[in-house]
Parts: structure tokens; C-alpha cells; sequence
């Protein structure tokens, strides 16, 4: 299982690499360091069904860090949401892959992202109105570390605890870099896991890479009671060696040459 | 612990609604700890399960209204116009951008709110909303006609923002009326073949009175309640401009952006008549009364009649 899973990941690494490459604009670190745990989370948890996208059951997944779009697109194409010709669109006037995930355009996607600090709240909405009407769906919530520079993403950590949704989870993926450097440069978070759990959470720290570590945490989320929180240490750029830890592919699409080592790395 | 004040006042309208609104269970109301001001707390007193307290955090508010709608439920979130505000582009991004329909309320808006100061003072509401693509914006001129567009909300296909006024103020319909008013659809309550004078909110019964003033002058003035600034009633508008030699445009909002700049952006490009607009001019309130700060922005019945004269 932990095996397969590895390998659509790696898959998943090629499509989110080739489709920046194609667009020749978009966020390859932050999708490549998400990727492993998008994996996990689609195979293992999400009740989701392309032929009945809209099903009011199904899980909900809130990608808060909406720039990240390719590696939700790349899942999505995995689990027959999208195509490789949406893939290929991804960025281009009328498309449905648009820059930054958005419910309006595409299917399977359940959140507009874009602006960070959002998704959690909007996560809570979702699991308030799971548990007003009886229903067992589940809520999984991602943002970046540097994503929790944003007010409102501690306005949404103290309201989940205060409404007690158990099924409300949160991914943060803790990649150290932001747009314009390293997250400690740019403002330091410190110990994340900690502040978040002071508001209350059940909060486990894992490596973001490690396929088992990532489904277990899942397991762990969805089975304790009350809010639960993942801090994912990951590797931003994760996958391919002149990306990974590299801030300058933050928010920039590779060129030929480095498409070409890219995939050789990722064959 | 203070207790809710009694009706008379828009927001008393707004909190009245909630509760008519309560029989379809899919509608939800968001609090941001001014249940007690905005009157959403007669709701939270019958329905608390349905009512989602949210603490000092507007921000939140928004985008949790958005999950909510997302889900099939039709929420109704409501806090000061002035703190909404600091939420805009959360209503932008969050809520109107992906389509969804949630209702926002924000009271005491307006320099008619008081004594409370410029910080509660909101001016801009009406501006910053209407900019919003797909957004309706409303400002309703009394109690029941407040409870009853507030009540047509639940079947609105669209996400809206109402501004409603902390103090009360004299009711221009009754319960006959009040059922003829429509979201979009001006309520023309006097007319007059001479000005057509178009306000929002609770400046309309100054409207009115100034209409009754000059009427004594052998000037016949149409008093419309344009209680929704977006979307705009062209078709009235059309009429009115070709009926009459001018029009006058009255709000407790500033005259960047609300209900006189919609109505001089549409006619100046379509029937190029004269607009006087009346509002707050570029400038923060203070605290005082409601009636002096009215006074001091020049939103008086006498300003209202001069401006008519004028045309």
C-alpha cells in the first residue's frame, strides 16, 4: 500500500512539474513538498466520487494554500476528476485548471483559494453544517507555515476548538519557505505545533515525506476527538534536488533544460 | 448585560426577519459579539443551534458563512457596518468570487449612528459592496420594510450585504404597503412632476419632508426609496429621467461611491440629467446626537429643499 502510494506520488510530481513547465508560470515548491500528504489523503481517507462530485456526503478538502493548484490537479487527474488535456490547460484563458484552485471552475475542487488565511474558516463552515444536520462527512484543511502569518487563521484556530468539530482536520505544511525567502527571515513562526495546540488542538508532527508516518497521522486525525492538527515537516520542492529548499521556486515554472533534469529525476 | 433596546429602528427589522426566516432550517446565523446591537439575538434566543457565535472576529465570520454555504445552508451573518468592512475582501474573494450566497448585515451604520463617534461611523459601506461583482446592496429606510426585503433574502440567488441604522426612526410603510416592495425595485412614496428625489435609508423620511416643503412653493417633487443601491432600478430611473428636469440624490453615506454616484455614473452615459447629490462630503463624523450630526454634514430637510430649488 505505503509503495503504491509512493508511486503515485511520484507520478503526481511529473504532472505538477510538466504543468508549471507547459503554463511557464505557477508554484512548484509548495506543490512538490504538499504532494505526499495530498497522496495519502486521497487514497486512504477522501469519500469522493468524480461521477457524483456534488454529493453532499462526500469529504471535503479545503487546499487553503490555493497556489499550490498543480498538486491538487494532479491528484484530481489520478482519481479521474480531470484529464490530462485539463492538466494541460492549466493557466490558459478559459481553462479549468485556473491558477489558483477554485470550486467555480473546477471539479472536485471545494474551496476558491488564492488569498491566504482563509481556508480554515471556511473549513470550519463546513464541519459546522456536517454537524447541525447529522451528517458523517469529514473536513481536511490545508495551509502553508507561512500561511499562519495571517490573522485570521488563529481567529479560525480558536473558533474550531470553541465548536468542538471533531470533524474538522488540519494539514499545515511546514516547508520553511514563503514567497519572497525563508519563513524565519520573513517572520518567524517558531514552534508551531505548540501555539497551535495552546488554542487547543490534538496536534502530531510528522514527516511530510514519510508515506506510513502520513497515513497513520490520517488515521490518528480522524479517530481522536476533538480538533486535530498535523504539522507536516516537509522539503519545499521536494523531489527534484535544484528545487528542493530552493526559495527562488517558490513561484516559478521551470525552463526546458531544467523540465528535462526534472523528469529524469522523476522517472 | 444590557438589554436588546425596543423596535422602531431598521435593525430591529433585520433581527425581526431572522426570526419569520427561522421555518426553513436551512438558514443559519453568525454572530461576531454584537448579536445584542444588530438584533440577530432574538434568533440566537429561540434558535441557539442554529446560531454560530464567532467571538470578535469578523474575518472568520465571512469565510465560515462561505463553508456554511457551501454545504446547502443559507447563512445570515451580521456585526457594524464599519466592522464588516475590515472583512470585505474576505466577501470579495470568499463568498461572491466562488458564487455563493450568504447574507451579510451590517448596522448602525451611517453618522446617524451617533454618539458612539467616527469609529462606528461607517460612510463607505455602500461603496466598497457595490464594487463587488454579483454582490446586492441594500439600505432599507425603516423597521418593517427591513423585516420584509431582509425576508426576501431567502429566496435571493445571490450574496448581499444590507446596511441597517442603529437609532429609530418614523415607519413609511404599513403592513399593506410594506408587501409591495421588491429587492431591486424602487418604492416611489410621493409624486411629483418637477425633481425626482432619490434616497436610501434614513434619510428618506427627511425626503419626504423636504417634498411636503416646497410642495407649499408650487414645486412637485417624486420621493423614490431606493432601498437597493445594486441592483439598480434602471427602469425607474429611465422614467423618472425623462418625466422630470432634475434629480436629487440623499444619503447618510458618503457622496464617493453610494447611492448618488451609482445613480450619476448610470444617467450620465444613458439620459444626461442633472444629479445634486447629497451626502457626507469627503469628511469623518464625531460623536453627538443623531440629529446634530445630520445637521453637520448638511443632511437636512433644508438642504434637500434648496438643492430641489436649485434645479
Amino acid at each position: 500500500m505505503v509503495e503504491e502510494l509512493e508511486k503515485t506520488a511520484k507520478k503526481c510530481r511529473r504532472l505538477i512539474v510538466d504543468m508549471i513547465h507547459k503554463a511557464g508560470a505557477g508554484h512548484p515548491g509548495g506543490s512538490l513538498s504538499a504532494i505526499d500528504i495530498i497522496v495519502g489523503l486521497y487514497e486512504t481517507q477522501m469519500n469522493v466520487d468524480p461521477n457524483n462530485s456534488e454529493d453532499e456526503n462526500r469529504d471535503r478538502f479545503v487546499m487553503s494554500k490555493g497556489h499550490a493548484s498543480p498538486a491538487v490537479y494532479s491528484i484530481l487527474k489520478e482519481k479521474n476528476f480531470l484529464t490530462q488535456n485539463d492538466l494541460d490547460g492549466f493557466r490558459k484563458l478559459g481553462s479549468v485548471c485556473q491558477g489558483h484552485v477554485d470550486m467555480k471552475w473546477t471539479n472536485g475542487v471545494d474551496f476558491s483559494a488564492g488569498s491566504l488565511g482563509m481556508g480554515l474558516s471556511f473549513g470550519i463552515g463546513c464541519a459546522l453544517s456536517a454537524k447541525m444536520d447529522g451528517k458523517s462527512f469529514q473536513t481536511w484543511v490545508m495551509i502553508g507555515d507561512g500561511e499562519t502569518q495571517e490573522g485570521q487563521i488563529w481567529e479560525a484556530l480558536m473558533a474550531a476548538n470553541y465548536h468542538k468539530l471533531g470533524n474538522l482536520h488540519l494539514i499545515v505544511d511546514r516547508n520553511r519557505i514563503q514567497n519572497d525567502d525563508f519563513v524565519d527571515v520573513q517572520m518567524e513562526i517558531g514552534d508551531i505545533a505548540t501555539k497551535i495546540n495552546s488554542f487547543g488542538w490534538n496536534v502530531k508532527e510528522i514527516d511530510g515525506h514519510d508515506m506510513a508516518e502520513i497515513i497513520d497521522a490520517l488515521n490518528w486525525s480522524k479517530e481522536t476527538k476533538g480538533p486535530c492538527a498535523i504539522v507536516a515537516h516537509t522539503v519545499k520542492g521536494k523531489g527534484v534536488s535544484f528545487m528542493e529548499n530552493n526559495p527562488s521556486f517558490h513561484g516559478k515554472a521551470p525552463n526546458n533544460e531544467e523540465l528535462r533534469k526534472a523528469m529524469e529525476e522523476l522517472s | 448585560m444590557s438589554a436588546p433596546s425596543s423596535g422602531g429602528a431598521s435593525r430591529d427589522g433585520y433581527g425581526a426577519a431572522l426570526l419569520d426566516l427561522a421555518v426553513d432550517e436551512r438558514v443559519v446565523v453568525l454572530e461576531a459579539d454584537l448579536g445584542k446591537s444588530t438584533k440577530s439575538c432574538h434568533f440566537r434566543a429561540e434558535y441557539p443551534e442554529r446560531t454560530v457565535s464567532l467571538g470578535i472576529a469578523e474575518q472568520n465570520m465571512v469565510l465560515v458563512s462561505a463553508g456554511l454555504a457551501s454545504c446547502g445552508k443559507i447563512p445570515f451573518a451580521s456585526t457594524f457596518a464599519i466592522f464588516s468592512e475590515r472583512a470585505f475582501e474576505q466577501v470579495r474573494n470568499g463568498v461572491a468570487r466562488p458564487g455563493l450566497v450568504a447574507h451579510f448585515c451590517g448596522s448602525h451604520g451611517g453618522t446617524h449612528t451617533g454618539t458612539d463617534g467616527s469609529s462606528a461611523q461607517s460612510i463607505e459601506d455602500l461603496a466598497i459592496y457595490r464594487t463587488i461583482p454579483g454582490m446586492t446592496v441594500m439600505h432599507p429606510s425603516d423597521d418593517i420594510s427591513t423585516r420584509e426585503l431582509t425576508k426576501q433574502l431567502l429566496k435571493h440567488d445571490f450574496p448581499s450585504y444590507t446596511r441597517t441604522a442603529r437609532n429609530k426612526t418614523p415607519r413609511l410603510y404599513d403592513d399593506e404597503s410594506v408587501r409591495k416592495l421588491k429587492i431591486g425595485k424602487g418604492s416611489i412614496l410621493r409624486e411629483g412632476s418637477d425633481i425626482a428625489i432619490f434616497s436610501c435609508g434614513v434619510m428618506v423620511h427627511k425626503a419626504l419632508l423636504a417634498a411636503e416643503l416646497i410642495s407649499k412653493e408650487g414645486i412637485e417633487v417624486t420621493v423614490v426609496d431606493m432601498h437597493t443601491i445594486k441592483p439598480l432600478d434602471f427602469e425607474l430611473i429611465d422614467r423618472l429621467s425623462k418625466d422630470v428636469k432634475g434629480f436629487v440624490t440623499v444619503e447618510d453615506h458618503s457622496v464617493i461611491g453610494g447611492l448618488g454616484s451609482a445613480i450619476s455614473e448610470y444617467v450620465s452615459s444613458k439620459n444626461p440629467i442633472k444629479v445634486i447629490k447629497i451626502g457626507v462630503e469627503d469628511k469623518f463624523g464625531e460623536s453627538g446626537e443623531s440629529e446634530e450630526l445630520l445637521d453637520i454634514m448638511g443632511l437636512t430637510i433644508e438642504r434637500i429643499a434648496e438643492s430641489c430649488r436649485e434645479i
